[in-house]
């Protein structure tokens, strides 16, 4: 059985980390990235005949133990594996697509200098984002969790010369800290609750809790606090459109298809919790619904290409959160998939044009690049559909299924999703329009150097074209009367399943209405930005004050520094010089001044210093003792 | 024997250092560390993990007062013996780039300091420690005295008075419980441990040792002298001191007070808590306003500390192991962390993070090893920092949930100023100066890898450490549980 080799799975990418780590400048590009990209594509394998073990019916979890990790008293973590169903779907995600964009990368990095250095951290990422799904109890999980915070933080930062790309850096390592330390509370109460972090014992020791159980309900709460950092939810998503500021692989890789995507992986795993408490299940969705919705307006206003598709990944990863605060976790992990095969796609299509324009980023400044870049065109043609919904590409399925059960589940929340379906599609066809159509709006010296990407770069943009259009044929709802592959797989896994299904005239409605609002989207869009040739404001040109309010994204980042950041300072820098060096300081000071008067009249009698007699009498006190002990 | 020869080789080179060649001193100094590490390297080849008290030397001192010579090492203060002869070597290969006058002077101080820490650690009568715990004051004096900076002085004084209070306080204490034991008094520790105090001694008691210790490691709003002292002192002195000494408190809190005082620390413990976790909070804000790189350690030394203390005072058995691992990852960081500054201060003449800027652009490995320290600082996954850490939080948690919630915060604000003084250093343009920072010499890279190395290891497989402390740990609580 290879599950017994599923170690190798996380040691590959960490033993290529440490490789190009250490010869690091004796490398070229081909050979750090190719040692970098072997590595990751190796664990693919292996982890592709893991699932097809798994797969096999009958099949029963896996742990894999390594070594005893942190034991101290009840409290025992083995540093393990779980190989299960869940585990073996987001191995076959991390590393399949992980594989593509070191691949990429090769192309995309081949004219930066520290290009080891690149391949390294994104080689640790994979190791901690592996082991992240990989862990069979919290702290392992958590110990992935850390750790591609950390590989997030140095990918940000890469450029570090830039005193702005290291202030994201920060931003974005802070405020999943933040969510950590929830996480980790969590933890400790889990631990108090079931006397165990191990997910087997904790799953099922809450089998038997009654529901809304107040524990539970904290856990679960606690839990969604780190996962509102990691997966960027109100209120701790600023960090992801800053994040951007990191080379465009790693936007694709870990801002978009799979780090972000943890906190929706721990709520699947933590699914019998969540099933057991609907109180925090609809905070769940209730905060997933306004990010999804929030976001979206967004980015109807950025021209930055990468922000946009920031914000559309932070809307993206809002729909996943309603779906699991609605109980259809294996819904949730469906648009996880898709969305990493469309997202990376779209990311690796905007560096391909970011590429070509000379590292230009603003859509305004481009324009009819189709001619240009016909493989990235239609390879992000194909993301853009995918994204919008359009049937018969993979987010069509993923995204109507979770319409429909949110639909199921309340009618309210379902004309908010589908507000900002449409406003999805809306953002992605400006996006689309405004940079591969109309006229060329950039220099004559980026328009002379336009040029496709290398082989390199378009074939992962490709395989994820072809997956992004076919995908979602794992997951097709009951109408088609095929079987859903994905539900039927997951099924040892989840708990509680959401066995309610939309009718199927309902289903008819809502896949005619969405085709027939898309259409008309892509229409209005395309005489908007196209025929009409309207581009975007400048930055100098007035607004009306609701453009204004989202074109600086409702001014959230302001808010937190005027709420946060400076008082938190000013609070700092006054304790310091009032409190610290004057209070408490002061006042031991003043002590010995006091005493120093004191003895100061004693002086007069004898000569010498107060501190000096002590020290004197301490070493008379010893010296008369060693002498009583000699004689 | 063993106890004897750890304890003595120290002090014998102590007094060999004065009589030793001035330019070969240093090399001295690092051998006989070495023959030290090595000497605790086979103790713990003999070490059984039992709660018992090993290696035992028990000689009569003064037998008409019954104290004696005793000393010992158990599962708790074997580690922190391992954690001193494991920094002694660090520290003495850390000053070699310096070129301190009167060396003799400064390697005999060194490796008296050694013997007096060691005498603390290992001490199993009263009396005995109580007179290590003041020996060891007495170098460390001298060696900011002597070596520091600009404000010695005044600094060293203060520091000396402040932590001598403490102790006088402890003197009262130690004694009163003295004269309490039964039949002929004695200071033998399972005589003091066999009191039976009242509730009413144990409540003023408990403030004594309380106060000693607290001052020592220091708790807030205990802590005033501690930034101060740290900045001034010459690095080494700062190492002893944050590195090992300030352990001596926190050791104490366990060896020599929650022992005999379970109902002291029962009636009094949630203030103790609340101080210590205060104080995490506290010293971690006053960390983010510093501009003066080793001020900046200095208070996340604080913040550190506070919830090791927490994590004794929580009582739990989590709460004791994360104090021990806790106490071995914190001495191992903050020399590394000190010796970043300290390189950077050699190299730069400022510690001022204004006045740095852009020094990841010329030393790749430097910048690497100060981030493996700055990870293990900010207790990352996999880094011993966390073990400890987690463990301490966990304590805490069962202990009080919002206290721990309160503790935590540490989790964010670590990583706040952690990662500030870091971009503020490393980070950015090169500039004129920073192109002046030149790459690593043989002995630094040497520290600064023995360190990451125990960083990584501490992480990944802390298991001989909670297993050498966990049995009596473990028979510690079971201890006080009973009594009350």
């Amino acid at each position: 059985m290879m599950v017994q080799f599923a170690w190798l799975i996380p040691l590959l990418p960490l033993l290529g980390f440490i490789l190009v780590g250490v010869l690091n400048k004796r490398l070229n590009v081909a050979m750090s990235g190719g040692i970098a990209t072997a590595a990751v594509f190796i664990s693919f394998i292996i982890s592709a005949i893991i699932f097809g073990e798994v797969a096999q019916e009958g099949s029963i979890p896996e742990r894999v133990v390594l070594f005893d990790w942190i034991s101290s008293g009840t409290l025992s973590i083995p540093f393990s594996f779980l190989i299960d169903r869940l585990s073996v779907i987001m191995l076959m995600v991390v590393t399949g697509v992980g594989t593509l964009i070191h691949l990429y990368s090769i192309g995309y990095m081949s004219h930066e200098q520290d290009h080891p250095r690149f391949f390294s951290y994104l080689n640790l990422f994979v190791f901690f984002m592996l082991l992240l799904v990989l862990g069979s109890n919290y702290i392992v999980m958590f110990v992935g969790w850390e750790g591609v915070g950390l590989c997030s933080y140095l990918l940000i930062g890469f450029w570090f010369k830039n005193i702005e790309y290291s202030n994201a850096a920060k931003k974005a390592f802070i405020m999943n800290r933040i969510g950590d330390l929830g996480l980790l509370l969590g933890v400790f109460l889990i631990y108090m609750t079931f006397g165990s972090v191990n997910f087997n014992e904790v799953f099922s020791g809450a089998e038997n809790l009654p529901q809304n159980n107040a524990a539970v309900t904290a856990i679960c709460l606690l839990l969604f606090v780190g996962a509102m950092g990691k997966s960027a939810q109100i209120p701790l998503y600023t960090w992801l459109p800053d994040a951007m500021a990191g080379p465009t692989p790693v936007s694709a890789l870990i801002h978009a298809a799979t780090m972000v995507t943890a906190g929706i992986y721990m709520v699947v795993r933590s699914n019998v919790l969540y099933a057991l408490s609907p109180d925090a299940s609809s905070i769940v969705a209730f905060v997933g619904i306004a990010t999804a919705f929030f976001a979206a307006t967004i980015g109807l206003k950025q021209n930055d290409i990468k922000k946009v598709l920031a914000y559309s990944t932070v809307s993206q990863l809002g729909y996943m959160f309603v779906a699991l605060g609605v109980g259809a976790y294996e819904t949730a992990l469906f648009h996880v998939i898709t969305h990493a095969f469309f997202k990376a796609l779209l990311f690796l299509g905007a560096g391909s044009v970011i590429h070509a324009m000379s590292g230009e980023q603003d859509i305004r400044r481009m324009g009819a690049l189709k001619k240009a870049l016909p493989i990235t065109h239609l390879t992000f043609l194909i993301g853009t559909l995918a994204i919008a919904g359009l049937p018969p590409f993979a987010g069509f399925f993923s995204k109507d299924e979770i319409l429909a059960k949110v639909w199921m589940h309340s009618p309210i929340m379902f004309v908010i999703l589908a507000i900002t379906s449409v406003l999805t599609a809306v953002y992605m066809f400006r996006l689309y329009w405004l940079t591969f159509y109309g006229e060329f709006r950039g220099s004559e010296h980026q328009k002379s150097h336009l040029h496709e990407s290398p082989a390199t770069m378009t074939i992962p943009l490709i395989v994820l074209a072809v997956l992004s259009a076919v995908g979602g044929f794992i997951g097709m709802p009951e109408l088609f009367h095929a079987p859903h592959f994905l539900n039927e797989f997951l099924a040892p896994v989840i708990f509680k399943a959401s066995h309610e299904e939309a009718s199927h005239t309902f289903e008819i409605m809502l896949m005619s209405v969405s085709v027939v609002l898309l259409a008309v989207i892509m229409y209005a869009t395309y005489s908007y930005y196209v025929t009409k040739k309207v581009t975007p404001e400048e930055d100098s040109e007035e607004l009306d004050s609701f453009a204004k309010l989202l074109v600086n994204k409702y001014y959230v980042d302001e808010v937190y520094a005027a709420l946060i950041t400076k008082p938190l300072d000013k609070l700092a820098a006054f304790v310091y010089k009032y409190i610290d060096q004057g209070l408490v300081d002061g006042t031991v000071n003043s002590t010995g001044t006091v005493l120093n008067g004191i003895s100061g009249q004693l002086r007069k009698i004898q000569t010498g210093h107060i501190g000096a007699y002590i020290f004197a009498m301490v070493i008379g006190i010893i010296t008369i003792l060693v002498l009583t002990m000699i004689i | 024997m063993i106890t004897l020869l750890l304890l003595f080789v120290p002090l014998v080179a102590s007094l060999a250092c004065l009589l030793f060649d001035k330019a070969k001193v240093k090399v001295f100094a690092l051998g006989t560390s070495l023959i030290n590490l090595g000497i605790l390297a086979y103790a713990f080849t003999l070490f059984k993990s039992d709660m018992s008290y090993q290696f035992l030397v028990d000689y009569w001192w003064v037998k008409d007062l019954g104290i004696s010579f005793k000393l010992g090492l158990d599962g708790i203060s074997i580690l922190l013996v391992a954690l001193t002869n494991f920094l002694m070597p660090l520290i003495i290969l850390s000053s070699f780039r310096n070129d301190y006058k009167n060396a003799n002077a400064f390697y005999s101080l060194m490796m008296f300091m050694q013997f007096a820490l060691i005498g603390v650690f290992a001490a199993l009568d009263g009396f005995l420690f109580y007179i290590f715990w003041e020996l060891a004051l007495i170098p460390i004096y001298f060696i900011c005295l002597f070596w520091g900076g600009e404000d010695r002085v005044r600094i060293t004084l203060k520091f000396f008075i402040y932590t001598l209070t403490g102790s006088l306080l402890m003197l009262v204490g130690l004694i009163y419980v003295y004269l309490q034991t039964p039949g002929a008094h004695s200071f033998d520790i399972n005589a003091l441990y066999s009191t039976a105090l009242s509730a009413s001694d144990q409540s003023w008691l408990f403030w004594c040792f309380f106060l000693a210790f607290a001052i020592k490691i220091p708790i807030f709003p205990l802590h005033s002298w501690q930034a101060d002292t740290y900045t001034d002192s010459p690095t080494q002195g700062t190492m002893l001191l944050s590195g090992i000494m300030l352990k001596m408190g926190l050791y104490g809190l366990i060896r020599w007070m929650i022992p005999f005082l379970p109902e002291g620390v029962d009636q009094w413990g949630n203030v103790a808590m609340i101080m210590a976790i205060t104080g995490v909070v506290y010293a971690s804000i006053m960390a983010l306003v510093q501009n003066d790189f080793k001020r900046l350690i200095a208070y996340s030394s604080v913040a550190h500390v506070g919830l090791i203390a927490a994590g004794i005072f929580s009582m739990n058995i989590q709460g004791m192991q994360g104090a021990m691992a806790q106490m071995l990852a914190h001495g191992v960081n903050v020399v590394g962390i000190f010796f970043i500054a300290d390189i950077i201060f050699r190299r730069m003449k400022t510690r001022k993070l204004d006045e740095l800027g852009g020094l990841a652009n010329n030393t790749r490995v430097f910048t690497i090893l100060y981030l493996i320290i700055l990870l293990g600082s900010v207790a990352l996954p996999l880094t011993n920092g966390f073990v400890g850490e987690f463990l301490l939080l966990n304590g805490v948690y069962q202990y009080d949930a919002w206290m721990a919630a309160i503790a935590g915060l540490t989790v964010i604000l670590g990583a706040v100023y952690m990662l500030r003084s870091y971009q503020k250093i490393m980070l950015g343009e090169p500039h004129a100066r920073s192109i002046e920072f030149t790459g690593l010499h043989q002995t630094e890279k040497i520290v600064l890898i023995v360190v990451a190395l125990a960083i990584i290891v501490g992480g990944i497989y802390p298991k001989p450490i909670l297993q050498i402390a966990g049995p009596a740990l473990v028979d510690l609580l079971a201890q006080v549980k009973d009594i009350n």
